[in-house]
């Protein structure tokens, strides 16, 4: 069974419980994907969290940039601006930092 | 890609059965290809989008919370069958406040909700494309 | 005997068949989508006459998770698993309306 800081994490690298999340996890999972998390980072991945304690669910990737346009700025409601931070996608890397499961739809 | 009408039809409860939550993941994915999207909440599946639902006691996810996301999506057509609620002991008032924000009128949030007859829902059914029933 | 039914009446003709074969001494628990029979929906007449007798129960957890609470039907008491336990040791036999 694979472990993050002693967090158990499924095949792709998802949390198993969602409960077990801190940031040092998160700060983990960035390093071993070489990147490391500056707040650019952090305003997506706690947008995610929140999105999803209010709806059960992760956002789409159309639905997390047009969101994230109106929070943060229309200069970062763009994929392009999103992949930067998160090369994997924002929706499954971004999601995978915030302990989140993988979103709905995504392969 | 061409535009087609999509209905999804609910007529199971949230939590005693998997249709509810499958119907809404079914949904959530179809959203990704901007179709023409409504559901229609009839039988006991108008208790899906019922206030107050409260899991904590059977330790189930409250999905009830990720209807409040499908403005999001673009889905702003829920009909729901007063006869339905009406023989369930339910009315208009029982139903979650689920609104979008037209993007047509200012972003302006507007209902998503309607509590029609089943004659008016036979009609829109009549006019879709297709037709999924959960 | 205690009579559980898990299924909707507005599904499946389980609650009715209970009510049909039950005795005076058995009591009904609602459980699961059971539940949805506890509110003063066009179904109650089924069971109503046993209710005003005590003799019909509904699962609070289950009650809650449809979000009724606060529309059961007078006459049925909401029990919790510790009651439904109580339940099964008054009533000895168990049958389950699936």
């Amino acid at each position: 069974m694979d472990d993050i800081l002693g967090a158990e994490v499924d095949e792709e690298g998802f949390l198993v419980n969602l409960g077990d999340w801190t940031r040092e996890i998160a700060e983990q999972m960035a390093k071993d994907d070489d990147i490391v998390l500056a707040e650019e980072h952090w305003q997506v991945i706690d947008f995610l969290r929140e999105y999803f304690d209010e709806y059960q669910i992760a956002p789409a990737v159309r639905v997390l940039t047009k969101a994230i346009g109106k929070k943060f700025g229309k200069e970062k409601g763009n994929s392009k601006y999103l992949y930067s931070l998160f090369p994997y996608g924002p929706g499954k890397q971004g999601c995978r930092f915030a302990g989140l499961p993988k979103p709905t739809g995504c392969i | 890609m061409s535009t087609k009408k999509f209905m999804y039809l609910n007529r199971k409860s949230s939590y005693g059965t998997v249709y509810a939550i499958e119907s809404l993941e079914v949904v959530l994915i179809a959203a990704a290809f901007e179709q023409d999207v409504s559901l229609a909440f009839i039988d006991d599946g108008v208790f899906q989008i019922i206030n107050d639902q409260n899991t904590d006691g059977i330790g189930m996810k409250n999905f009830s919370k990720t209807f409040h996301a499908l403005g999001d999506y673009d889905i702003n057509k829920l009909y729901v069958s007063r006869e339905s609620l009406e023989e369930r002991g339910l009315n208009e008032g029982d139903i979650m406040p689920l609104v979008y924000e037209d993007e047509d009128d200012d972003w302006k949030e507007k209902p998503s909700v309607r509590v029609i007859s089943n004659a008016e829902l036979s009609k829109i059914m009549s006019e879709q494309d297709v037709c999924l029933s959960f | 005997m205690l009579h559980t039914v898990n299924k909707s009446s507005f599904e499946r003709n389980s609650l009715q068949s209970c009510v049909n074969t039950i005795d005076d001494s058995s009591v009904i628990l609602l459980i699961e989508d059971g539940v949805i029979s506890c509110t003063n929906n066009a179904n109650l007449p089924m069971i109503a006459s046993l209710a005003a007798e005590g003799r019909v129960y509904a699962l609070q957890g289950d009650v809650d998770a449809r979000g009724v609470s606060s529309k059961v039907a007078d006459n049925i008491k909401l029990v919790d698993y510790a009651g439904f336990v109580d339940l099964v040791v008054e009533h000895g036999a168990t049958v389950s309306w699936v």
